[in-house]
Formats: structure tokens, C-alpha cells, sequence
């Protein structure tokens, strides 16, 4: 690992203050980003410990019904808070289905969001890649792509995200909230992570110094609860990222009809992918097949592989999200199944 | 540079003197505190041998940097037992046969008590090897931990039901 500065600043004033040279990461419990530093991919020169700053720790019900998280909630605090897992069911699932216990009994939620893609040729340290060495090329294009992009990806960059926990949060419009050196701004979810483009070196809307101080979920996010489920698909039923995901979410009117819907696929692209007219299919429709088929069409439309090797994702997300939308319309389990967001097991 | 670091160490107060904040909370123990229960396997935190408990939470002390810690509690698995008295978790791994070499032994045992102590498992054999999967063991001794654990989970609420 590369010698690095070590400082442990008090406030989050004094963390943007040394934040603002060049060359410094934060650190919040590490568990990506101490990783990637030992894999030489993460070099940087000053670390800014947040880990222990006040104030970035509370999960607040705001009098109007908004959910605020700290950014340094632990992600197995905020899956466990009975509270938000009854408001908010398939965010509490998702996060459940990442990872092991003891890294979610670590990693934070502003971490999270801010983890780095798992594309092999990235995290291996050598391999050509355009986000660690810009101008370099893409080593994974015309390789092995299983965990790669089928949406919004650019022929300089065809990683993932790989977040399961940003999938739920993109489909319930999610609000990111940042403080920096000019004072405090909001970013929604879906704006945060970039498609890559002709830049994949960029990969959040974050500029130097600016620091996740909370998320927040807005007072309709709760009106889904009833209806609500994740699904994860992966090569092993527990502790491996996502092949493909999908966050499906309704609500049901009287007459048994689709109020609202709300969909977001996640293994597909660098971001979460949530689009507008997959949702809209689905309002004031019968919860049935066709209508899932449909808005699953909607969701994919556009897709391209990068290659043979990930071709099957594609009719693999649109079951994905057939079948997401199916669970979400029999109804959120009244406790998360033994196999958190697996297709295997009862329910 | 220096950075001083105060921990809790199974119960007792130590002050340390980092002189490299890149050691983590794994290098810590093993290299500078001779407590060597904690192993290192993948270091990447796949593999979860090197389990330890941070302020009551089972974590991967392979990815945790030390200098990060100041104030916490450390539990390692040399802190369990009360003397010569084993910890109900050791004491059912050894009753069910739960390890071959024994090299994810002590992280096994560490993810155990925490899965326990975090409540959300109970016996069911099912949450537990979900609860259990950031442990491997590639003795393949998954039945005996899975009986140890169940074991343990049962005495431990039958006793806080009792208590």
C-alpha cells in the first residue's frame, strides 16, 4: 500500500477544509477503499478520517414524513431500524442481500453510494481502463463482460455499478445531500452516478472537497410499503454482487388497479437504470403479466450488449423485472425472507 | 508521525503509538500485540477468518484501519473464554465438531457471538447460514458450524429467558 497522510479532523468543517488538496480521499469504514488501496488501484496521498465526525449518524422522520439518513449510518443499522424497514421494505432487502454481516456492520451508507466498480480489468491494477488511467483503453470490451454494461455504457467504459442499495433509492427518487467548501447543495440519486462517456474517469457528481452528508427519502417513498420487493440475481445465493437486479414497487387502488408504479434495474449500467416510460405503462393498469411484459419492454428498450458474453442479461433483467413486479403486487413479506432478495426459497 | 491510538482490548485499556497509519486492525493485533487468534487469510475481506468484534459488532479487522479506531472496544477471540471457562460458541464448536484444520476457527467463532448477539437469526438454519456467509471454510466443515451455532443460539436464549 502506498504511504499515505493520515488526518483526523473534528468537524465536517475542518473535513472540507482538508479535503481541499488534491491527491486526499475520505474514509469512512474502508471496506472498499482500504481494499482498493492494498490492490494498488486507490493511491491516494491523504486520507481525511471521518469515520467518528459527529453529527452524520442519526436516521431522522422529518414532521412532513421525509426520511433522513446520515451518511455514516452503518448499512446493517439502517436495515435492521424497524421504522424505516416498514416504510421503506425493499430498500431494507436490498441492503440485506449486499455484501456479508460483517461488512454491512461496517460499511456506511454514504460509502455505499460512493463504492467503485468491481470490473475486473479495473480492480486488477494493470489491465488498460479509462476510470484508473484515463487514455489508457478498456480491457474488458471483446472480454469476459458476465458483470458488465447493457445500458448507457460508451465504448471508452462498459463497467457496473455495483450497489444494491442504490437501486431501491433511485426507484423512490432518492435526495443526495452534500456539503463542500461553497456551502451545501442536494443532487437527486438518479444525477449522482455518471454515465461514462467520453470522461469514465468521473464517476459522481461529487467535485474536490465535497462530502455525502445524508440521504433522504421524500414523504411519498412510504406510500409503497405494502408493495415493495427487491430481487437480486447472482452466481452464488449470498455474498456476490448482482448479475442483474431489479427494485419494483406499487401502489394499489381500490379497484385492485396500479396507482403508481415504480422500477429500477440495477447490474445493468453505471448507474442505477430507471426509466420514465416503464412506470408510466403501469399506472391505472391490472397488476398481470402483460402489463409487467410490458413495462419490462419499456425498461429495456435500448439495451445493446457489449458483446456474445453478456448478451443473456438482457432477457435476464426483463424476467428480472417481471418477476420483481409480480412479487411487488402479491404484497411486501411481513418479515424479509430468510434469503434476502433471492429468486429461491419460499416467497 | 505518530498517531496515538486508545482502544479497549478484550476489557482492558491500552494506549498505542502507530507509527504507520496504513497498519490495520488485523496487522495491529497479530504483528504488534502478539495476539495472533485473528488470521489472516484472504485480507481483502472475502473470507472472514480475520473476525473480531469492534465495539460489540463482528467486523473484517483485514479492512479496518487501526489509526480509524481511537475510543473503540476491540473483542478478539483470545477474550472470550473467562478463564479456563469457554464461551458457550467455543464450547459448542468443539461439542459439534465444527472445523477440520481450524484456521477460520477463530473467525467463525467471532462471527458466531456477533451474529447472536445482533438477534436476528435465532435457530433457523436458514438465516443462520445466510447470517454465516461472510465465513468460508474450506474444510468444507459447514454442518458441524451450522449444529454449533444452532446449539449456542438455543442455550443463549433459553438463558436470557431464564435471566
Amino acid at each position: 500500500m502506498r504511504r499515505f497522510d493520515y488526518i483526523r479532523p473534528a468537524s465536517v468543517p475542518e473535513a472540507l477544509a482538508a479535503g481541499q488538496v488534491p491527491g486526499t480521499a475520505f474514509l469512512a469504514a474502508g471496506t472498499n477503499l482500504v481494499d482498493l488501496m492494498k490492490g494498488g488501484v486507490a493511491t491516494p496521498e491523504r486520507i481525511v478520517d471521518i469515520t467518528r465526525l459527529p453529527g452524520l449518524s442519526a436516521i431522522e422522520r422529518l414532521p412532513d414524513g421525509t426520511t433522513r439518513v446520515g451518511a455514516l449510518v452503518r448499512n446493517s443499522d439502517l436495515a435492521y431500524d424497524p421504522a424505516f424497514a416498514k416504510a421503506y421494505p425493499m430498500v431494507a432487502e436490498a441492503l440485506l442481500a449486499g455484501a456479508s454481516a460483517q461488512l454491512r456492520n461496517a460499511a456506511t451508507v454514504g460509502g455505499n453510494l460512493m463504492q467503485r466498480t468491481r470490473c475486473q480489468y479495473f480492480t486488477d491494477a494493470v489491465s488498460p481502463c479509462n476510470k484508473r488511467a484515463p487514455g489508457s483503453g478498456c480491457a474488458a470490451l471483446g472480454h469476459a463482460t458476465r458483470i458488465h454494461a447493457v445500458q448507457g455504457w460508451s465504448e471508452h467504459c462498459i463497467a457496473t455499478h455495483p450497489s444494491d442499495f442504490c437501486v431501491p433509492l433511485a426507484a423512490l427518487d432518492a435526495v443526495v445531500e452534500i456539503a463542500g467548501p461553497d456551502g451545501a447543495r442536494e443532487v437527486p440519486l438518479t444525477a449522482f452516478h455518471l454515465l461514462p462517456g467520453d470522461h469514465p474517469e468521473r464517476e459522481t457528481d461529487l467535485r474536490q472537497a465535497e462530502l455525502i452528508t445524508a440521504l433522504r427519502l421524500p414523504p411519498e417513498a412510504a406510500s409503497f410499503r405494502g408493495h415493495a420487493r427487491y430481487l437480486k440475481v447472482r452466481d452464488r445465493t449470498s455474498y456476490a454482487f448482482a448479475v442483474v437486479s431489479a427494485a419494483a414497487a406499487l401502489t394499489l387502488e381500490a379497484g385492485g388497479r396500479i396507482g403508481q408504479a415504480r422500477l429500477a434495474l440495477g447490474g445493468l449500467a453505471l448507474k442505477p437504470w430507471r426509466v420514465a416510460e416503464a412506470e408510466a405503462a403501469l399506472a391505472g393498469q391490472a397488476p398481470v403479466p402483460e402489463a409487467f411484459a410490458k413495462a419490462a419492454d419499456a425498461a429495456l428498450a435500448g439495451a445493446k450488449p457489449t458483446g456474445e458474453a453478456n448478451a443473456f442479461k438482457i432477457e435476464l433483467a426483463r424476467r428480472v423485472a417481471i418477476r420483481a413486479l409480480t412479487q411487488a403486487a402479491a404484497g411486501t413479506p411481513a418479515r424479509i425472507p430468510a434469503l434476502p432478495a433471492s429468486p429461491f426459497g419460499i416467497v | 508521525m505518530t498517531i496515538p491510538l486508545r482502544l479497549t482490548l478484550n476489557g482492558q485499556p491500552r494506549e498505542i503509538a502507530l507509527d504507520d497509519p496504513r497498519v490495520t486492525l488485523l496487522d495491529l493485533l497479530r504483528e504488534r500485540l502478539g495476539l495472533t487468534g485473528a488470521k489472516k487469510g484472504c485480507d481483502r475481506g472475502q473470507c472472514g477468518a480475520c473476525t473480531v468484534l469492534v465495539d460489540g459488532r463482528r467486523i473484517n479487522s483485514c479492512l479496518t484501519l487501526a489509526a480509524s479506531l481511537d475510543g473503540a472496544e476491540v473483542l478478539t477471540i483470545e477474550g472470550l473464554a473467562e478463564g479456563d471457562r469457554l464461551h458457550p460458541v467455543q464450547a459448542a464448536f468443539i461439542a459439534h465438531d465444527g472445523f477440520q484444520c481450524g484456521f477460520c476457527t477463530p473467525g467463525q467463532i467471532m462471527s458466531a457471538v456477533g451474529l447472536i448477539r445482533e438477534g436476528h437469526a435465532g435457530t433457523d438454519p436458514e438465516r443462520i447460514r445466510e447470517g454465516m456467509s461472510g465465513n468460508l471454510c474450506r474444510c468444507g466443515a459447514y454442518a458441524g458450524i451450522l449444529d454449533a451455532v444452532q446449539d449456542a443460539a438455543a442455550r443463549t436464549e433459553h438463558r436470557e429467558d431464564a435471566a
